[in-house]
């Protein structure tokens, strides 16, 4: 899978709330959660994200809690693929259960900045900067966890292997 | 080569002798737990492998927590998806409203978690089980949904941080600031994907509900578990509870540590949490003039009787400042009626505090004591992050349940030993 999409960038440690507001929580409906994705550290996201832009955050993207609906909410607002020096632990487990791509790189995280332009390519793990044409490499994924992200998520992995 | 405690939980359930960090798991399950936020998304993903009944019904635990007693039309029709699924698969560890407590204070009360137990549950502070001796890490609504069906779960080995608290706690200083005082030291993502394991003769001394709110935390630094070895006293808890066997398990001597920690806890005071992460720690002495608009005791963290008891001995014979709420949640039904019992409750309403019913309410912004734009809180709960307790412009102080007491008699943040 190969994305090309423009930027947002977010710092460190951006937590579940702020990907999600608890006030939110009371449904889990894409659309709904979508509408208010990453609103409590940047307001104005919800208007301005569009279908294919990807996300690059600093270290820890995703900490506090086991809210799905933080990378459902992502997923739901069209992002494309998230890109981090480093996630918490529960959100890359979701994301790989969901089928959120991520990839971890801190040399990416630190290179690209909001606004530009870049190419991600999942199975390889690497990433293209169309603005200064660098190129990183992202942490490869175990053999297992591709494997469930090939099949879409956890659900239907264990729907094709434990019968 | 030897191996930790959690090594040896996630080895005895993999059914292997050995393991080693980093290895790839495939584990049985002893609990996989629920609530009313995340076990709707679960039981819809489970609907989705078209299985009709769950794998062991007696092995989940659903707890409607969050926004119950029901907040609003939307919150209620996802507390009844957990209950109508509770009802139709046989589940008879669902605990309605009137019976049921915030989740990490009721499971181990309840006794449905044990020694030796490796337990996922779908939310984050599921690591509080770990004080136990158990092995207990949060995962996400998917996890528990294929976990539903097939009553396991892939894990990967995780290495180890040990920290050693050693000497003699001066008073009102207890697990929350010694977790709290790690988290300041090592930051937020300082144990990310490791396993904290709390040892030491500060923690042999250290009563239950303390080491509860210490496991409680791992998370807050990134920790995949918190852990801490099974002893008298952790015996002496579950006796009477248990509804299973369990079983009691040491770190080899020789097992392998990332990094080995030690705190002099004899040094320590009281410790504060500044917004919006709860690594920004500082002694209580030196928090500064923060004048609070509002105080919360309760959540899964510090809603156990001994944090009531705190918060008692200090509001008793005082009122709570003017213009301040102060808001206290027993952590279940049991710790309310204990309260009760002793006289906890009628001290606090006395001073002038609103009690509650068993709730995670204003803990995660959900009900029960939202904040407005620019208020300040100072909460016994576990996490500050931008807009946790309600507007993204108020702000949420961390501390211990006596420090929260204090504060709240004096209008600010204030040493317990002020009042
Ligand atoms: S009390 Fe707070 S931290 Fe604990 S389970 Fe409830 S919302 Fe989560």
């Amino acid at each position: 899978m190969k994305f090309t999409g423009k930027v947002y960038k977010f710092g460190s440690n951006v937590d579940t709330d702020a990907i999600i507001p608890a006030r939110y929580l009371n449904t889990f409906d894409p659309d709904e959660l979508a509408r208010h994705c990453m609103e409590d550290a940047d307001a104005d996201f919800p208007n301005k994200v569009k279908s294919g832009d990807i996300i690059v955050a600093e270290k820890n993207f995703g900490c506090g809690s086991s809210r799905e609906h933080a990378p459902i909410a992502i997923k739901g607002a069209g992002v494309a693929c998230v890109v981090a020096d480093s996630f918490a632990r529960i959100f890359y487990r979701n994301a790989i259960n969901i089928g959120l791509p991520i990839l971890e790189s801190p040399e990416a995280a630190a290179a690209i900045q909001e606004g530009d332009e870049i190419e991600v390519e999942l199975e390889s793990g690497q990433i293209r900067n169309l603005r200064t044409g660098e190129i990183y490499k992202a942490t490869p994924f175990p053999e297992f966890m591709q494997e469930i992200m090939a099949r879409g998520g956890l659900i239907n992995y264990v729907k094709d292997t434990k019968q | 080569m030897g191996m930790t405690i959690s090594q040896k939980i996630l080895a005895a359930h993999a059914g292997k002798e050995h393991v080693e960090a980093g290895e790839l798991l495939n584990c049985q399950l002893d609990v996989i737990l629920g609530n009313d936020v995340t076990a709707p998304v679960a039981i819809t993903e489970f609907g989705r492998l078209a299985r009709d009944h769950v794998f062991a019904p007696d092995s989940i635990v659903l707890v409607p927590d969050h926004f119950t007693p029901n907040k609003d039309i939307k919150s209620a029709e996802q507390a009844k998806i957990v209950r109508d699924f509770a009802r139709q698969q046989g589940i008879k560890n669902y605990f309605e409203i009137g019976q049921m407590g915030i989740e990490h204070c009721l499971l181990p009360e309840q006794g449905l978690v044990v020694p030796g137990d490796l337990i996922i549950g779908a939310d984050s502070h599921t690591c509080t089980y770990g004080a136990l001796g158990a092995f207990a890490t949060g995962v996400g609504s998917t996890d528990m949904a294929a976990a539903m069906a097939t009553g396991e779960a892939w894990f990967k080995v995780p290495e180890s941080i040990k920290f050693v608290y050693y000497g003699t706690a001066p008073r009102w200083v207890g697990g929350k600031d010694f977790i709290l005082h790690a988290i300041g030291d090592i930051g937020v993502d300082g144990a990310r994907y490791m396993s904290m394991e709390f040892t030491g003769e500060a923690i042999s001394r250290l009563s239950m509900d303390n080491r509860f709110a210490m496991a409680n935390m791992a998370i807050e630094a990134g920790g995949k578990n918190g852990i801490i070895a099974a002893d008298e006293i952790t015996l002496a808890y579950v006796k009477d509870r248990a509804q299973r066997p369990y079983r009691i398990y040491q770190s080899d001597p020789d097992a392998v540590y990332v990094q080995t920690i030690e705190y002099d806890v004899s040094k320590l005071e009281p410790v504060v949490a500044f917004p919006h992460l709860p690594e920004n720690t500082r002694p209580v002495s030196e928090a500064g003039e923060v004048w609070l608009d509002q105080v919360v005791i309760g959540s899964c963290t510090n809603g156990r009787i001994e944090d009531l008891a705190a918060a008692a001995e200090i509001l008793k014979g005082h009122k709570v400042y003017s213009g301040l709420r102060l808001i206290i949640l027993p952590g279940t039904q049991a710790i309310y009626l204990e309260a009760l019992r002793r006289g906890y409750i009628e001290t606090f309403i006395e001073a002038g505090a609103a009690v509650s019913t068993p709730t995670c309410g204003p803990c995660l912004g959900g009900h029960m004591g939202i904040l407005a734009k620019g208020e300040k809180a100072l909460a016994t709960t576990n996490r500050n992050f931008v807009g946790r307790m309600g507007h993204p412009e108020s702000e949420v102080y961390l501390s211990n349940p006596a420090v929260a007491a204090a504060s709240a008699v004096k209008g600010k943040i204030t040493p317990p030993w002020e009042v």
